[in-house]
Formats: C-alpha cells, sequence, structure tokens
C-alpha cells in the first residue's frame, strides 16, 4: 500500500455504550479500515452492527452516553482522537463532512437553505457574507438545484425530499472536504431519486477527488458505487475486499449469506437463501466468533476469537473456516 | 389460477379533501387514486408497486373499505362491498386482512402476542374458546414462534418477529385475500428473506391470494406473478411478473427498473434517470401524468390522457408510444 495515498486510516476502534444500569454494549469493537484519496469505501452490514457508530466516532459525534475507549483515527497521519474539541472542530466541516439518512431531520427546520450553507462557508473560511452567499448559490447548482437562487431562501419544508438531500449534499461539499461519509444517503429516497443522488455523489467525488465512506445496507447501491467493502457484523470487521472479492468470492459465512438473501431483481429465485436467527443483542455477544451461533460451519475452534487473515491481495477475512466456504455453495445454511 | 376474478376493482376514485381557513372550507382535492381499475384473481399474487406518493397504501386501504373510496365499485366475490354498510362490511372483513407495514405500531403494546392473534377470531365468534386458543398457538408455530410466546408481550420481539405475529393475526380468521403493505420494507436484509420465504410458504399451505403492495421491485419479482405499476393515482402498466421484468412497456416502467440497483459489480445497465420529482397529486400534469419526466414525451402526451391498451400477451400499457424507451444490459 503506497502510505503517501492514505487518507484515513481506522485501527482498532472501540466505542462503548453504557445504560442506566451501567451495563457494557460494545457497539464498535475493534474495528479497522482504510481509505485511499479519491476513493469510495463501503461499510455494510445490518443494523446493529455497528456501522454508524463508526462514522459518527469519526467526527467524535458519539453522543454523551457513548465513549470511544480505544483506537486511533488517522487523518492524513494525524490521530483526530487526540485533538482537543476546539481543533475538531477544524476539521468537522472542513476536512471531514457528513450527509445523513434523513435530510428532514439533519436540516433546521427554522433557517432558511441559505442560511445553513453561508453558515459553513463563513465558519471555514475567509469570505463576506455576500461572496458567501454566492458560493452557496454556486453550489446548489452544481448539486443540480434548478433556481438556485431562489432555493437559498426557502425553508427545508418547501423542498421534496430528494431536493433536501441535493441541499445537505451541497451544505457537506462547500469546504471541499477531503473525506464526505454518507450514511445511507439515499435509504429514505426513492428509486428514481436515489439514481440522481447516487449519479450526483460519483459525479462530485470525481470532480473534487474525494474519499468518499459509504455507509448503507443496500448492497445493490455497494456494487454500483464502492471500490472496496468493508463487511462489519455485530460490532467487528468481518470481511474486507474489492468489490469483486466481496462479491464474486465472498469468504466469511455472514457476507456468503447476505448476498444470497438479498433478493435481485434480475433473477427469480424460487426460494431465498436465509441466515437464520437474529442479530445478537449487543449485552450477550457470544464469545468468540460473533457470528457463530447463526453460522454453519461453527465448530469449537469459533469460540476463540478468529484473527484477520489476508487471503488474496488485500482480500481480508476473519474466519477460521473461511477456507471451507464452497461447501455453502452445496448446503447453503441450512444445517 | 381461475379465470374468476376474486376482487375486481372498477375505476376506484379516492380523493382527500383539503381543508384550509377559519371555516375549513375545503378549497381542493388531493387525487390520490384516480380511477383505478384491475382485477385479482384466486391464488396468485399481485404486486402494486409505483414510488411514494403514487397511491398504492391509499389503493390497499380503500379497497379494505378502511377509506371510503370517493367513487368506483369493487366487488369482492361477486358482491359490490364499495358501498356496503358497516353493518354488512364485518362479514367481508373476515374473508379480507391486512398485514401492515411497521410492525412495531401495528401492534397494541398492551396485549399479549396470543389476545393479537385470537381477538379477531373472538369479535367473529368462530369457534369455542378452546378451539380458539388451539387454533392461535396452532398459527404462532405455523409462523415460527413457540407455544412458549403466547403471552409475551410485543416489545419482547425484534421487527422480524413482530412481522410474524402480524401475519398470524391476518390468518387467524382464513380469509380468502391478504393485503400486504409493504411488510418487509422495515427489516433487515437477512430476516426480509425469512419473512418472504413465509408468506410464500403460507400461501401454498392457505390456499391465500395477496395484494402484495412495494416499492421494492426485486423483492416484488421474488413474489409477485403479475404487477400493476402506479403514478400519480393512476395505474401505467399491467403486466404479468415475467413479462414485466424482462420487457417493461412503459417508459415509467422502464427508468423504474433500471434504477433499481443490482447487487453485483458486473451488472451494468443504462440507468434511465429521470428528472425532476413527481409533481403534486393536488394538480397532476393534464394530458399523461407522466409526461413531465418522460424522456419520449411528445406534444400528445401533454394533451390527450393515454387509455389503458393491451400492448402484448397479458400486458396492458397506458401510454401513446409504448415500448418506445428500452434498457439493454451492456
Amino acid at each position: 500500500m503506497e502510505e503517501n495515498n492514505l487518507l484515513l486510516q481506522v485501527q482498532d476502534l472501540k466505542v462503548y455504550f453504557y445504560n442506566e444500569e451501567g451495563q457494557e454494549l460494545k457497539a464498535v469493537d475493534g474495528v479497522g479500515f482504510y481509505l485511499r484519496k479519491g476513493e469510495t469505501i463501503a461499510l455494510v452490514g445490518e443494523s446493529g452492527c455497528g456501522k454508524s457508530v463508526t462514522s459518527l466516532a469519526i467526527l467524535r459525534l458519539v453522543d454523551s452516553d457513548g465513549k470511544i475507549q480505544g483506537g486511533k483515527i488517522l487523518l492524513e497521519g494525524r490521530d483526530l482522537l487526540s485533538l482537543s474539541e476546539r481543533e475538531m472542530r477544524e476539521v468537522r466541516g472542513r476536512d471531514i463532512s457528513m450527509i445523513f439518512q434523513e435530510p428532514s431531520s439533519a436540516l433546521n427546520p427554522v433557517y432558511t437553505i441559505g442560511d445553513q450553507i453561508i453558515e459553513a462557508i463563513i465558519l471555514h473560511q475567509k469570505l463576506s457574507y455576500r461572496q458567501a452567499r454566492k458560493t452557496a448559490e454556486e453550489l446548489l447548482r452544481l448539486v443540480g438545484i434548478p433556481e438556485a437562487r431562489k432555493r437559498l431562501d426557502e425553508y427545508p419544508h418547501e423542498l421534496s425530499g430528494g431536493m433536501k438531500q441535493r441541499a445537505m449534499i451541497a451544505m457537506a461539499l462547500s469546504c471541499h472536504p477531503k473525506v464526505l461519509i454518507a450514511d445511507e444517503p439515499t435509504t429514505s429516497l426513492d428509486v428514481t431519486i436515489q439514481a440522481q443522488i447516487l449519479e450526483l455523489i460519483e459525479e462530485l467525488q470525481r470532480q473534487l477527488n474525494m474519499g468518499v465512506i459509504l455507509i448503507t445496507h443496500d448492497l445493490g447501491v455497494v456494487a454500483g458505487m464502492a471500490e472496496r467493502v468493508v463487511v462489519m457484523y455485530a460490532g467487528k470487521v468481518v470481511e474486507e475486499g474489492s468489490r469483486w472479492d466481496i462479491f464474486h468470492h465472498p469468504h466469511h459465512p455472514y457476507t456468503w449469506g447476505l448476498l444470497h438473501s438479498i433478493p435481485r431483481l434480475d433473477v427469480k429465485q424460487e426460494k431465498l437463501a436465509i441466515i437464520p436467527g437474529v442479530v445478537p443483542d449487543p449485552l450477550n455477544f457470544p464469545s468468540g466468533c460473533r457470528f457463530r451461533n447463526r453460522c454453519p460451519l461453527e465448530d469449537e475452534v469459533c469460540l476463540t476469537e478468529p484473527s484477520r487473515e489476508e487471503i488474496e491481495n488485500q482480500h481480508y477475512v476473519y474466519c477460521h473456516h473461511h477456507s471451507q466456504i464452497e461447501v455453502l455453495e452445496t448446503r447453503g445454511f441450512s444445517q | 389460477m381461475n379465470n374468476v376474478p376474486l376482487l375486481q376493482v372498477e375505476d376506484l376514485k379516492k380523493y382527500f379533501p383539503i381543508k384550509a381557513g377559519v371555516f375549513r372550507r375545503t378549497v381542493g382535492w388531493v387525487k390520490a387514486v384516480d380511477g383505478v381499475s384491475f382485477e385479482v384473481f384466486p391464488e396468485e399474487t399481485l404486486g402494486i408497486v409505483g414510488e411514494s406518493g403514487c397511491g398504492k397504501s391509499t389503493l390497499g386501504m380503500t379497497v379494505m373499505r378502511l377509506y371510503e373510496p370517493t367513487a368506483g365499485s369493487i366487488f369482492f366475490q361477486g358482491e359490490d362491498i364499495s358501498s356496503l354498510p358497516a353493518s354488512q362490511l364485518k362479514g367481508v372483513r373476515r374473508n379480507i386482512q391486512m398485514i401492515f407495514q411497521d410492525p412495531f405500531t401495528s401492534l397494541d403494546p398492551r396485549m399479549h402476542i396470543g389476545s393479537i392473534v385470537e381477538e379477531g377470531m373472538k369479535v367473529h365468534r368462530v369457534a369455542s374458546p378452546p378451539e380458539v386458543r388451539r387454533r392461535a398457538l396452532d398459527l404462532l408455530e405455523k409462523v415460527g414462534l413457540g407455544a412458549e410466546y403466547f403471552s409475551r408481550y410485543p416489545h419482547e420481539f425484534s421487527g422480524g418477529q413482530r412481522q410474524r405475529i402480524g401475519i398470524a393475526r391476518a390468518l387467524a380468521l382464513n380469509p380468502r385475500l391478504v393485503v400486504a403493505d409493504e411488510p418487509v420494507s422495515s427489516l433487515d436484509v437477512s430476516v426480509r428473506s425469512q419473512i418472504l420465504n413465509l408468506l410464500k410458504d403460507l400461501k401454498r399451505e392457505y390456499q391465500l391470494t395477496y395484494i402484495f403492495i412495494s416499492h421494492d421491485l426485486a423483492v416484488v419479482r421474488q413474489i409477485c406473478d403479475r404487477v400493476i405499476v402506479m403514478y400519480l393515482g393512476k395505474v401505467v402498466e399491467i403486466a404479468d411478473g415475467d413479462t414485466f421484468f424482462s420487457s417493461p412497456s412503459h417508459p415509467y416502467s422502464v427508468a423504474l427498473t433500471s434504477a433499481v440497483p443490482v447487487p453485483d459489480p458486473d451488472y451494468e445497465v443504462k440507468r434511465i434517470i429521470l428528472s425532476g420529482d413527481v409533481p403534486s397529486p393536488i394538480n397532476p400534469p393534464e394530458g399523461c401524468r407522466f409526461h413531465t419526466r418522460c424522456p419520449v414525451a411528445q406534444e400528445v402526451c401533454s394533451q390527450v390522457e393515454p387509455a389503458l391498451e393491451e400492448v402484448g400477451e397479458n400486458q396492458w400499457v397506458a401510454c401513446h408510444f409504448p415500448g418506445s424507451l428500452s434498457w439493454e444490459r451492456a
């Protein structure tokens, strides 16, 4: 890996939450991955796998009942976890920005779209209000909002869902961030609007050469956009590789199950494959491999935690039995 | 499948008034469902697809008479139920049941799941109390929840399990028709396929007929025999599933199917990106309602509303230029 290309490195990140009884919930437990300049990676997993918490931790926005208990987040070599809150504020928005799943709740309803974008610009750049307003207008045009000047003076409720998401992207891009984190950016949108927004993010990324971390549960979106994929389960990374590695040669049983259980538009499956059971409760994660109680390949070895193994060039998997993955092709998840 | 429709909907309309001012006068109408006709045949699964605001959920609710239709008729097993008084609806409702999207709000948090499943059977007095109990246990077993769960409360269950409870409740009265409104949309991927498989198995076992309302075309592809596409309160295409997914004909259907991301990095499709948003159903465009976003619209499209016409075997399309937009796999 060419070090000078490395933009963001997350190493052994641990984020724990504490409930009222003082119990520890290990929402993110030793997660690591990297992002190169101009690259898109996807963090994939089901609800509760820790993908969103990871992204909030990168911005140090984990809420008060959670704590970052360990690890490093290196942005071009600088550890964000060692910065003061004031220094961190400089990073947010300027170096790393984020777009959220629900544009209606991420935008402030009592300020106009323009005010919210201008605020971000003035905060990080030495521009006058008039210059900032002009920049904001250009940004709205860049993200494809028609009648940009008029829209600046409108409130979020006057915009449709797709337009709100565009406005939020404009805000996120206002200071030319190096890293854009997109947390389920299209989940609340209709497919035809989703296609517009994904196209927009890809286009802007090319233009601005940003690194993008796409957080999603939608493997269809991942296949179309991400160069590399990090699959998470129950607070841990289970597999990491290029999108071809992950989609064509998955080596973790969870990745395999996930890929086989999604309904596909291009194939009619008589019976969908299923992963039996449910995601474990974070208070009672199984010891050893956290997937073991749903896994058809489970045996005693799985009681110890699997370590990271490189099975091909930069394709990593955390499973004791990854060499037996072909068994699933004939047997599936039925035990 | 036989040829006598179980449900027949003719020119159904549902308008919601928009009230404004001190006197709450009606100042306009949201035409959520605006002249929809279709048939549902016994033991088929009919998918109703479209984006938010197209009227698919309103259609489902109106068919069940949970909304009063503004106009049109609904024939269930030959009987017009669209104007049936509430007192006589009870018998019909026994035969049409619903599965809701959100398993967190559709179950009463103060009832244990046993009584949730039993309630309908008690209201309709279908059997003696011990028989009702036996049947409820049986149904819970069928949907994959054992007897030990019988007196637990909804909050003790995950989303997927709650959806199973909702399914058991819907089946308790042995309905002919089940209207499922986005039944798997709120579920995680690995759980979603469990529920879809369950719905398929139950259909076979109880000879059920489904109306399956969903925005997720990949899910519809897996479960539906026929598909209805709606746009702004109107039907734009009705076709059988295989035909629809291999050669959609209405430009909107083509754009919709091409926009669905496929989980395969080698799958490339010429994505047709529609510009703009869906117009407001308060003032829908004149002529064809899709013409403002249609890549192949011509002058006539803004003037004359196209009628639903047969373009091929089992494929009906409301478009002046059906089949003029297509997508190829690269």
